[in-house]
């Protein structure tokens, strides 16, 4: 059986973390074939190998946009004869996944946390109702689209590496996929990772009430990415884009740091496939003590100081 | 291939001004309060008989984007919802908040419709409600934050999909977004009709006063059963046989919570106590 990935990457051909863990979550799985869009595959193709991706379709750049890439990968998926595309639990992730799915006459499967074959059918895994359930279903359709959550696997090399081989795909794309008029503005790197993909993730919640650096000081010491909550956006204490919730960006850290964070349902829905959950807040009654896994009840501007100078002090000892 | 829905001619709806008037179709759905205690049933599908049932609150920003754009081009909003009784609910909250009138599919042999049967279904009563410029969602449904189904509507309808909008509105009969994602910002445009979801951040939804709630209660609503749809799918060249089983709900539990959690309150050393059990856990 044949996995097909699709290997997102930054416009310089760096593949972005998700892609290695969408690899590693297919190996076990089958064949992994990987789909690459544009130029920069000769940089990857190292990483690749040690991954071990068998083969690479290449598909030209002006098919990035998702209407257009679902037809591509409609095409390279009937082609290969892949029963599974996994793709990262982006937003534009989902909405490639929900335009394949009704190409191939594919299920669909958003924000999974794990895939699985037993006895040949494919199981998929994810948390649902803002991580209060977790459901597990049986694929009983021929071919499956599975968009996977970032950091539900740890990007791992092959026991043993490959030779991928590159195949150059010429698709036409449909008249429908290119009458969308698209002008894109990339964002400015804020020099912290991606906050969609981050391993770890602090937010900051309506207790910070404006004061940021304690939140920031903790993430970077960490290499992790700030978070904000709805209410910490709606101030201006941080950017719309930083908005973790059912409504902005899904995060899906191994370790979440809510910092002055109710945890209101809303975000929660945006938080719920975190590993582990540490919470900062003052307000014993606050919701998200009744999930977080390591809960203080204290003042921020108290914890998080001693918290950021003790990581720091182990950190010189080790 | 043409790209407009399938329907009777727009010749002759001209409004004052000769410029176009906009059909706008609005897909809404009832969903569980968030705010409730929610649980999945014996076969994996969400209980909806808890009784503290709601228009996804999502979709209040999709009728409110409607009825803004039709207030600026002299048109017309239909809600639709496709689901049990109680898509009636999720209408009727839409005309509230200023829908002109509803169309509910309801079906007992539509019971257990996954996302993309609901799309479909979506997709065919659009097409039989046809002359239909622009189908606004909300981005997604609290309930199964799946968020695929206004990308299938738009792919069924073979319709361009602009999803995720910041903000929308409609002009010369071409439909303009702007979407805020992870790494870009994006300007889109596209000709009617067209298909676009749109997010929490594209207006402030009205609460419809006394005077709505009871103008509401005369607005017409149409039910249609699967047969009444089943014409839209052919056209579109769906079999009404594909509407579901492309998967099987195997297990459906609560989380079980860790066992090891901890809860402390500060008494000075918290802090130190929290690195020292990232440490231990591997964490950092």
């Amino acid at each position: 059986m044949t996995t097909l990935v699709l290997l997102d990457h930054d416009d310089d051909g760096t593949p972005r973390p998700a892609a290695l863990e969408l690899v590693t979550a297919a190996r076990p799985l089958g064949e992994v074939h990987g789909v690459w869009v544009g130029d920069g595959l000769d940089a990857a193709l190292p990483g690749l190998a040690d991954a071990g991706v068998l083969i690479v379709h290449r598909l030209p750049a002006d098919v990035w946009w998702p209407a257009a890439l679902a037809e591509a990968l409609h095409a390279v998926r009937s082609a290969t004869g892949a029963d599974l595309v996994l793709l990262a639990s982006t937003s534009e992730g989902k909405e490639v996944a929900a335009g394949l799915a009704v190409l191939d006459g594919a299920a669909v499967v958003t924000d999974a946390e794990r895939v699985e074959r037993v006895e040949g059918a494919l199981r998929v895994t994810k948390s649902v109702l803002a991580g209060t359930w977790v459901s597990t279903v049986e694929v009983t359709s021929p071919v499956a689209v599975v968009t996977l959550e970032p950091n539900a696997v740890r990007a791992e090399p092959a026991a043993a590496p490959s030779s991928p081989q590159v195949v150059d795909v010429q698709v036409a794309v449909s008249e429908l996929a290119r009458s969308v008029t698209v002008v894109r503005t990339p964002r400015q790197a804020t020099g912290r990772p991606d906050l969609a993909t981050a391993d770890v993730v602090v937010v900051a919640g309506r207790g910070v009430d404006g004061h940021l650096s304690p939140v920031e000081e903790l993430a970077d010491l960490l290499g992790g990415a700030v978070g904000a909550t709805r209410v910490v956006a709606d101030e201006g204490w941080l950017p719309r884009e930083q908005q973790v919730g059912q409504t902005g960006v899904a995060v899906a850290p191994r370790l979440y740091i809510g910092v002055g964070v109710s945890g209101a349902v809303h975000h929660r829905g945006g938080m719920q496939s975190a590993g582990t959950v540490v919470a900062v807040n003052s307000d014993p009654d606050a919701p998200i003590f009744e999930f977080a896994d390591y809960g203080i009840v204290g003042d921020l501007f108290d914890v998080l100081p001693a918290l950021t100078a003790e990581l720091r002090r182990l950190r010189e000892l080790a | 291939m043409s790209t407009r829905v399938p329907g009777p001619s727009r010749v002759g709806r001209g409004s004052p001004g000769n410029l176009p008037r906009v059909k706008i179709v609005v897909a809404v759905k009832h969903v569980p309060d968030v705010q409730s205690t929610r649980m999945l049933g014996a076969d994996g599908r969400l209980r909806r008989d808890g009784g503290d049932g709601t228009l996804n609150e999502l979709d209040e920003n999709a009728v409110e984007a409607a009825v803004q754009i039709a207030a600026a081009t002299s048109g017309e909003v239909v809600a639709l919802s496709v689901g049990p009784a109680d898509a009636h609910d999720a209408v009727r909250r839409a005309l509230q908040l200023g829908a002109s009138r509803g169309v509910v599919v309801s079906d007992e042999r539509l019971v257990g419709l996954d996302a993309l049967g609901t799309a479909a279904v979506l997709a065919a009563a659009v097409t039989v409600e046809g002359g239909v410029d622009l189908v606004l969602t909300g981005m997604a449904s609290t309930d199964g934050l799946t968020s695929v189904v206004p990308t299938a509507l738009a792919a069924y309808l073979r319709l361009p999909a602009l999803a995720l909008a910041a903000h929308v509105d409609v002009a010369d009969g071409t439909v303009h977004v702007r979407r805020e994602l992870d790494h870009a910002v994006e300007e889109l445009s596209a000709p009617l009709p067209a298909v676009v979801s749109v997010t929490d951040a594209a207006n402030e939804p009205s609460f419809p006063g006394f005077r709505a709630i009871m103008a509401a209660r005369k607005k017409p609503v149409q039910e249609l059963g699967l047969d009444e749809v089943v014409p839209g799918l052919t056209s579109l060249g769906l079999d009404p046989s594909m509407l579901g089983g492309r998967t099987r709900v195997l297990h459906a539990e609560p989380q079980q919570p860790r066992t090891d959690r901890v809860l402390v309150t500060d008494d000075g050393d918290a802090g130190v106590r929290l690195a020292a059990w990232l440490v231990d856990q591997r964490l950092v």
